[in-house]
């Protein structure tokens, strides 16, 4: 939809810059900008950056992709069996790590859609996920066997009482946590693991909101499932690629936990 | 997608993944590495990429978290800051004098100033992708815009000199 140009403001000058305005609001940008030398310049040396960068990087456009790029991951996922029990046999002398990682790349999850609809704490919860439980060496900042500090830590960081819901009852086990960057503040992410490898993660963070508490609330990517919701001054998503009742029996063990 | 058309489509992105990378790092080995963890991390997750949706700012997406996670270690972070990488940039002599002070001056802005100039003025993504990739408010990714390219202005017009002292 055209809009009428009355004022240059920022925004309409880093979209002038950037070939974002419809043909209608270019010509009349540029009528506004003819009788203004300052932003003329300023119009100037924004485009002469992008044109730089081009010339700068363009270069690797037209790069020999590397050996090591394109023949992984796919090339080795993709071919014959008898390669798949090679590579396999490889990669147990390499670290005996195959039960882990098949483990945990079976349970992959967390889409990451750019068309997102559902609330931005499910969806942040839901990136944090896909980040960090595929992780093998670095899955948390804090392990379970310093759940006390941790749970101090995230508290203060939080400047809310967090603590680690005990999710054994469901054969699931605390790995640990770690503190993350949201759109409000700190968050903070508590992953459990069962003994098959599966793993879910509590997300929480300041809810920023007028709503004080809400009811479960159901989010859904192609393979991970997540329930959130809010409960006096904090927001709450688990996600898990377990099946939706399964999942919700564990939303309703934390929720319970947490009220206490 | 079949394997097959996944296997293709991902090797497709492989330029554009590369050159993201080379602007966001600027070190052609680190480049290459988050350009293999984000085509490792895209291949186990492509059930989960909706079909339809744009792919380049799907992996942007899984490769902007990367970055943010090297970052937060403080690896990638170095090697912006080290001198080696500089001398050697102030050495190439197949580049311009612009070009070259352009390099320069974008390694000395912010990180987070220097992705959305990164994605707004080379990968030509819009603002609203832009947000999706780095999960921040549209206004932030703005303002972001906006002073990060303000700052660029002023650090190659060498007004900003005093700050980039400070900085290092």
């Amino acid at each position: 939809m055209n809009m009428i140009i009355t004022d240059i403001t920022e925004e309409l000058i880093h979209a002038y810059v950037d070939s974002q305005l419809s043909p209608d609001e270019r010509i009349q940008f540029e009528h506004i900008m003819k009788n203004d030398p300052e932003l003329i310049e300023k119009v100037e040396a924004y485009k002469q950056q992008n044109a730089l960068l081009h010339e700068l990087f363009d270069s690797v456009l037209e790069e020999p992709i590397p050996s090591s790029l394109s023949t992984l991951p796919v090339n080795y996922k993709n071919s014959s069996i008898l390669f798949k029990m090679v590579a396999s046999f490889m990669l147990l002398f390499a670290g005996g790590l195959v039960g882990g990682i098949t483990g945990w790349y079976a349970n992959e999850q967390t889409p990451e859609n750019p068309v997102f609809t559902a609330s931005s704490i499910a969806r942040a919860a839901t990136i944090a996920h896909m980040v960090y439980v595929p992780e093998v060496k670095h899955p948390v900042e804090v392990a379970a066997d310093q759940e006390k500090h941790l749970v101090k830590w995230l508290s203060k960081r939080l400047g809310n009482n967090i603590n680690a819901p005990d999710l054994n009852p469901l054969g699931f086990g605390l790995v640990g946590g770690r503190l993350l960057p949201s759109e409000n503040g700190a968050a903070a992410q508590l992953m459990y693991e069962n003994n098959t490898g599966e793993r879910l993660t509590l997300y929480i963070r300041n809810a920023n909101t007028n709503e004080k508490t809400t009811a479960f609330r159901y989010y859904e990517e192609t393979n991970a499932n997540a329930f959130y919701w809010i409960d006096g001054n904090l927001g709450y998503v688990i996600v898990g690629d377990i099946n939706k009742n399964q999942l919700l029996d564990t939303a309703n063990t934390v929720y319970h936990q947490l009220s206490l | 997608m079949k394997n097959h058309e996944w296997e293709h489509n991902l090797k497709q992105q492989i330029p554009n993944l590369r050159r993201y990378a080379r602007a966001l790092t600027k070190n052609a080995t680190c480049a290459d590495d988050l350009v293999q963890d984000c085509l490792e991390r895209g291949w186990n997750k492509r059930n989960s990429w909706a079909p339809g949706s744009n792919l380049r700012a799907w992996l942007f997406t899984i490769m902007h978290n990367l970055y943010v996670n090297g970052i937060r270690r403080q690896q990638m972070h170095q090697n912006f800051l080290d001198e080696s990488t500089t001398s050697q940039i102030a050495h190439d002599n197949d580049k311009s004098y612009l070009v070259r002070d352009l390099e320069v001056c974008l390694s000395r802005l912010k990180p987070e100033y220097r992705e959305v100039i990164i994605l707004a003025g080379l990968e030509n993504l819009s603002y609203k992708e832009i947000a999706l990739i780095t999960d921040t408010p549209i206004g932030t990714v703005m303002s972001r815009l906006s002073r990060g390219r303000e700052e660029l202005r002023q650090l190659m017009s060498g007004t900003g000199k005093a700050k980039l002292v400070s900085v290092k």
